[in-house]
């Protein structure tokens, strides 16, 4: 176990180090900030201090340098339009963005599971073939035009649910959060099902796969056969089964979650981290744009260490350093 | 069949699949029955129905398959009209299975104790503690030492044999009276599987269990059954006790079956085979099924025998069984 954290720390590391180089080149290619940030009226001479104030004049690796260097002492610099820490900026955004991706998942997990059980053990019958049909559905309408259909419907024409912000926040351990209250609630309701619509049909599929595959198990019949209900068949020995497969994707897939969430920010004016770095694509506000990517990286990397140690939790046989008897 | 107290009683029992490239006859017919604390050895090739008729047994029939006909009486009481819960209350409590491959009849994702635990719990309200004692009793019961650590083990920790010990326990658990073995040495090696048979055995003449020991292999019911049905193609055609039959088999696919198992008198000379090969259950030949491989065949053979019972205790499924032998 201790051979395989460190190993993983390694590894992490060096994708970390090869990303930051990526994004930085890429980042710089995009164009040129002064361009954007620096008023039309500006004289020639402005221009250059404003260069010089943003380190702009410098060549790229002599930047990358300085970013690396600061980087390693936990300074991401600083954001071009708002002067303060590009990472500070990002994790006040963090949680709102993690919200919204637990949300999702929550949403995911807790309707997919039961409906691909369903659809699983009665895939003949028009319920598991609605079923299907809704999750391929799921899979194949765009999120955003999916979240622009949400917001007409249950905003504008039925005015049921608010289509924008986050709506009234409660601390929480210091972290502001949405789901404590009724009003925060209604406002995470409409984003987290957007964004979680794709995992949800993912769920689906995945559970219902699962349960077809392992009804036809001589476990299952093996466990009939000892007289269990139904219910416990399903609901212990087919299930625990699913969930090993089921969790692992699901708790890969969080990180794209993340990324998405970009989407659905933006159309729910949802203030979490995508959105600000849509706002921040828009001003090529360099140093926000590399420290997100690099956290989400980050986050990539955590995620799956998080699953691998899950999955050897959830599976007896791949747990380490046992023995056939 | 004698004076003996009948347990079950099958009577002209049809189970078919009804598949989309038509219907499969896994069961087609079979009638037999057993006596209170008997061994019937239920043999025939691989896919003549055997395990078919042992799921039929306990309402496990998977679709698109069901019975179609016939009766199942246990203990006087057709379970082929029993209700869900009816069903479900006798599988495990009154007739325990026990299956063929040990590797995959134990839930890999849960504990030896849990799996034994609840197939008590499903028929009695017992404390956990109470039926945790039981469950180590019957591991110890049968041959696994250390049943405490056992208990806590999940199944991939356990070998073939020793997982094929806890499906005899788990069987074992709620004194059924009658135990369905489905080939449960077929899986094991030489050694493992004569323990296992031996073990089978010697616990169900104890408790007075009967058992349905299914297998294709002639060797293993001589020794243990009091009984046996010859099955072929979803039908069965010749039974009676297990010394008549080997002794004096009737039907030619029976003495087949025979000629074809190794044995010291006949050692040097080659051992017989069936010729042709089994015959799919979608297109069965008219008539009797075994006609195409029959070396006596005829014209009368082209309509389905009857069954017919020429002499006291023995059914037999053939216009022309071997009787001349009864008068060597
Ligand atoms: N689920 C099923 N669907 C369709 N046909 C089946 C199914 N299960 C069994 N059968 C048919 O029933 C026949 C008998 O099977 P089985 O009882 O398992 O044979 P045995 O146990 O004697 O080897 C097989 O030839 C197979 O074609
Ligand atoms: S009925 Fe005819 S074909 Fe069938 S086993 Fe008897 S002799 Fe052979
Ligand atoms: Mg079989």
């Amino acid at each position: 176990m201790i051979v395989f954290i460190i190993r993983r720390s390694l590894q992490s590391g060096v994708v970390l180090l090869l990303m930051s180089v990526l994004v930085f080149v890429g980042v710089y290619a995009i164009g040129n900030p002064v361009d954007i940030l620096i008023s039309p009226e500006a004289t020639p001479q402005e221009y250059e201090e404003a260069i010089i104030a943003m380190g702009l004049d410098k060549p790229m690796w002599s930047q990358y340098l300085t970013f690396l260097n600061g980087a390693l002492h936990g300074d991401l610099g600083n954001s071009f339009v708002f002067n303060e820490p590009a990472l500070k900026l990002i994790l006040q955004r963090l949680p709102a963005t993690l919200e919204l991706a637990f949300g999702a998942l929550f949403i995911a997990i807790v309707l997919g599971i039961p409906l691909g059980l369903i659809a699983g053990i009665k895939s003949e019958s028009w319920v598991g073939r609605s079923i299907m049909s809704g999750s391929i559905l799921g899979f194949s309408v765009p999120t955003f035009w999916v979240g622009l259909m949400m917001i007409m419907v249950f905003a504008v024409m039925l005015g049921w649910l608010p289509a924008s912000g986050r709506g009234q926040t409660t601390d929480l351990f210091g972290i502001p959060v949405s789901f404590f209250s009724l009003d925060g609630l209604s406002h995470i309701l409409l984003p987290a099902v957007n964004l979680g619509l794709f995992k949800l049909s993912l769920t689906i599929r995945l559970t219902r796969a699962g349960t077809r595959e392992n009804l036809q198990l001589d476990y299952v019949k093996f466990a009939r056969a000892k007289g269990l209900t139904n219910g416990r068949v399903i609901g212990v020995h087919v299930l625990k089964n699913i969930l090993i497969p089921v969790v692992t994707v699901l708790g890969l897939e969080l990180g794209s979650l993340i990324a998405f969430a970009v989407v659905t920010e933006t159309i729910f004016a949802w203030p979490g981290m995508g959105k600000l770095l849509i706002d921040s694509i828009g001003v090529l506000d360099r140093p926000i744009i590399v420290a997100y990517l690099l956290i989400t990286v980050t986050m990539f990397i955590v995620i799956n260490f998080v699953v691998d140690v899950l999955y050897s939790v959830l599976d007896p046989r791949v747990r380490l350093g046992e023995e056939k008897i | 069949m004698s004076d003996k107290e009948q347990l079950l009683v099958i009577e002209n029992l049809r189970t078919h699949f009804f598949t989309k490239i038509g219907v499969v006859k896994a069961v087609d017919d079979i009638s037999f029955s057993v006596n209170k604390g008997e061994v019937l050895g239920l043999v025939g090739e691989s896919g003549s129905g055997k395990s078919v008729t042992g799921f039929s047994m306990l309402g496990l029939v998977d679709p698109p398959g069901r019975i179609t006909g016939g009766k199942i009486l246990f203990n006087g009481q057709d379970i082929v009209s029993l209700s869900d819960d009816g069903l479900r209350a006798l599988r495990g409590k009154n007739i325990a299975m026990i299956f063929q491959d040990p590797m995959m009849t134990l839930n890999p994702v849960l504990r030896i104790d849990t799996q034994m635990i609840e197939a008590i719990t499903a028929h009695e309200k017992v404390a956990r503690r109470i039926a945790r004692e039981r469950s180590r009793d019957a591991l110890s019961l049968v041959g696994i030492a250390s049943p405490d650590e056992r208990l806590k083990a999940y199944p991939h920790q356990l070998s073939g044999g020793m997982r094929q010990r806890v499906s005899i326990a788990i069987a074992l658990l709620n004194k059924p009276d009658l135990i369905i073995a489905d080939e449960p040495t077929t899986a094991l090696d030489v050694t493992i599987q004569s323990q296992i048979l031996y073990e089978i055995k010697k616990l169900c003449r104890e408790t007075g269990t009967a058992l349905i020991w299914i297998t294709h292999d002639l060797t293993v019911v001589a020794g243990l059954a009091d009984h046996i049905c010859v099955m072929y193609a979803g039908r069965i055609v010749e039974q009676g006790k297990i010394s008549d039959v080997l002794d004096h088999p009737l039907h030619p696919y029976t003495r087949g079956l025979i000629g074809s198992v190794p044995s010291r008198n006949k050692r040097g000379s080659a051992l017989y085979q069936i010729p042709g090969m089994t015959p799919s259950l979608l297109n069965l030949p008219e008539g009797c099924a075994f006609r195409q491989r029959c070396p006596r065949a005829d014209n009368d053979c082209l309509v389905c025998p009857e069954i017919t019972s020429e002499i006291e205790g023995r059914h037999l499924r053939c216009f022309h069984p071997h009787v001349e032998i009864l008068h060597e």
